[in-house]
């Protein structure tokens, strides 16, 4: 990603930002959701716990921006039965915290991880599931822009034989 | 009406070319099912890899049978009931494992060798010997004595008389062949991690989802679709992610799916995807090739990897799919419950590349987060819900039938035949019903 880093930014904006991120997904602006992330830029789900490896290890999701665009267009399709009627989202997330200690941490470049605990709600017609688990945000300061360069959702029951999972944690 | 000991009414249940709603929706039909379906067929149990070392076990179920998959220290594997014999509890509780020389049960330190039988129990004195001996609980852990590896996958026979491995699979090991065969080294490791997720329907629905070739156009179309969509809007000449060659042929016409071909076998195994198949224009992986031509030969080598079965069944539960090295069980855990697992396969001595290529087919295609999945489920549940109607009684499997069709086998057809699943329900009211006393030996249909 070309373009200058901006000043350093202050823990509030990085926490603002994961905030107005999660918010964007219960309103469903999925475009906007999707701007957020670099050209290259993924969401990982991954299946175990601590996994490292999303390329030769079973993930839920690893989506680069041209799946999560697919996944976004077919969310709003008229021949998509799996949404009639719509599904609908609701975060609630701890307090982020920095993660000055992740190896993506580096204010100086521009680059700063940062982790919320969460509690997730999909629902549909009559069925509610709740999920829990954490979120780490691998963000990338850009002209004056905070990006996305990965969301990472770790599942508490990552590993437990689950439902479907039509939106995005 | 009560189905228990009566085959003539579940017989009844299944007509040439159209099926009763019950063998979905009634609880004492599944129940019938657990008893004598899955326990007069040859059930798939898991994978040799998973157990590599002596005492390696592997615990899973059989229909709905707690069982656990061990390699006894002769090198053979074994599969055991998995419960104590003392007071009923279930001796293994992890997944995977290793036992070292015993299990040992939690409750009462009751242990067991790797082949299930009795070694110790404390305060033996206690029991009178004799007493001891005669009582059910002297032979250990029961073993399921019907098991049987072939190239690395085992499958069990709960029921002690029935029919034979060989005469139960006939030709239909030719897919594990193929898929092993995709091995330079002749050998596969289960690989990645398994997927694992829970609808609300039937079992069968996802059996009978295997063949049904008349489907891909309409319910994932939302889907590959829109993949293909959003495709065609990059810019010309960009390389074809892999994922979008993985989506597209899902919406291939009609006429892909008519021509592909289907291949019926006999007691309810068969495939679809016989001259070609959606997994049969995927980019070359660099290296594999030459790889395979060095270990079989020009010829062999490109007749192996020619074969490109779409789905195979393996009657009663489970799916393979060749090319793509994956394997779904389709676990019962009521009429209107069923637990999926996607197992993925490491082809040995092949490219990385292979592995990373099954494991994003996997999750694109066969994951409780993958968009084709969601629409799959969709119409499952709605099956489930809707057969819960008196306003009509069958389900129809009508598509392409042949009256002289029935009792022939090993033969290719119509790629959007429904005589595959004709096939499965014919197999089902045979193996239904051939353990229960006064039926009839029906081999009229399907011989």
């Amino acid at each position: 990603m070309s373009g200058k880093p901006m000043t350093e930014c202050s823990n509030q904006q990085l926490i603002d930002f994961v905030y107005a991120e999660a918010r964007m997904l219960d309103e469903q602006r999925f475009e906007d959701w999707l701007d957020l992330f670099t050209e290259d830029g993924h969401y990982w789900m991954p299946l175990s716990h601590g996994q490292d490896d999303p390329r030769l290890q079973a993930s839920l999701m690893y989506e680069d921006k041209l799946l999560l665009r697919v996944r976004i267009e077919r969310l709003a399709g008229q021949r998509t039965f799996s949404q009639q009627p719509r599904s609908r989202s609701h975060h609630l997330l701890a307090r982020p915290d920095i993660e000055t200690g992740h190896p993506w941490h580096a204010p100086q470049q521009g680059q700063y991880a940062v982790r919320a605990a969460f509690h997730y709600v999909e629902t549909r017609q009559d069925e509610q599931t709740l999920h829990a688990g954490w979120a780490t945000y691998q963000l990338l300061a850009c002209d004056n822009t905070l990006r996305i360069k990965q969301k990472r959702i770790d599942l508490v029951n990552c590993d437990s034989a689950l439902r479907s999972i039509q939106l995005f944690m | 009406m009560s189905y228990r000991d009566n085959p003539q009414a579940l017989q009844a249940l299944i007509r040439p070319t159209e099926v009763h709603r019950d063998i979905f929706v009634d609880e004492e039909v599944f129940q019938l099912e657990m008893e004598h379906l899955f326990a007069n067929t040859w059930v798939y149990v898991g994978h040799a890899s998973q157990v590599p070392q002596p005492g390696d076990y592997y615990t899973t179920t059989v229909g709905d049978q707690p069982v656990v998959m061990v390699r006894h220290n002769d090198g053979s594997i074994k599969v055991l009931h998995n419960r104590c014999p003392h007071k009923g509890v279930m001796v293994v509780n992890d997944v995977h494992g290793n036992a070292g020389r015993f299990f040992r049960c939690p409750y009462h330190a009751w242990s067991f060798k790797t082949d299930g039988s009795l070694l110790a129990l404390p305060l033996k004195r206690g029991y009178d010997p004799q007493v001891l001996a005669q009582s059910e609980a002297a032979g250990g852990m029961a073993q399921v004595e019907n098991t049987r590896e072939y190239r690395g996958f085992v499958f069990c026979r709960l029921n002690p008389q029935g029919q034979s491995f060989e005469d139960f699979f006939g030709e239909s090991l030719s897919t594990i062949d193929n898929m092993v065969d995709r091995s330079p080294r002749g050998q596969l490791e289960v690989a990645g991690g398994v997927l694992r997720y829970v609808h609300d329907c039937n079992w069968k629905m996802l059996v009978d989802n295997q063949s049904d070739t008349c489907h891909p156009m309409v319910a994932h179309e939302s889907s590959a679709g829109t993949a293909v969509r959003v495709w065609q809007e990059a810019p010309e000449g960009t390389p074809k992610p892999m994922a979008v060659q993985l989506f597209a042929p899902f919406i291939s016409p009609y006429e892909f799916y008519e021509n592909m071909g289907i291949r019926v076998w006999e007691n309810g195994h068969g495939h679809t995807g016989v001259s070609d198949s959606i997994h049969a224009s995927y980019d070359d992986v660099p290296g594999y090739l030459d790889s395979m031509v060095q270990a079989y030969g020009e010829e062999r080598a490109h007749k192996i990897l020619g074969d490109v079965r779409h789905n195979t069944t393996y009657f009663p539960n489970i799916m393979v799919k060749g090319p793509i090295q994956t394997l779904r069980v389709f676990k019962p855990l009521a009429a209107d419950k069923t637990l999926v697992e996607s197992w993925t396969f490491r082809l040995v001595g092949a490219p990385d590349l292979l592995l990373e290529r099954t494991l994003m087919y996997n999750r694109l295609i066969n994951a409780p987060t993958s968009i084709v999945g969601h629409d799959d489920l969709e119409v499952y549940e709605r099956a489930q819900r809707g057969l819960l109607s008196r306003g009509l009684e069958w389900v129809n499997v009508a598509r392409l039938y042949d009256p002289a069709e029935i009792g022939r086998k090993n033969e290719v057809t119509n790629g959007t035949n429904e005589w595959q699943m004709r096939n499965q329900y014919r197999a089902w009211a045979r193996y239904m019903t051939a353990s229960m006393a006064g039926a009839e030996t029906r081999q009229r249909e399907t011989a």
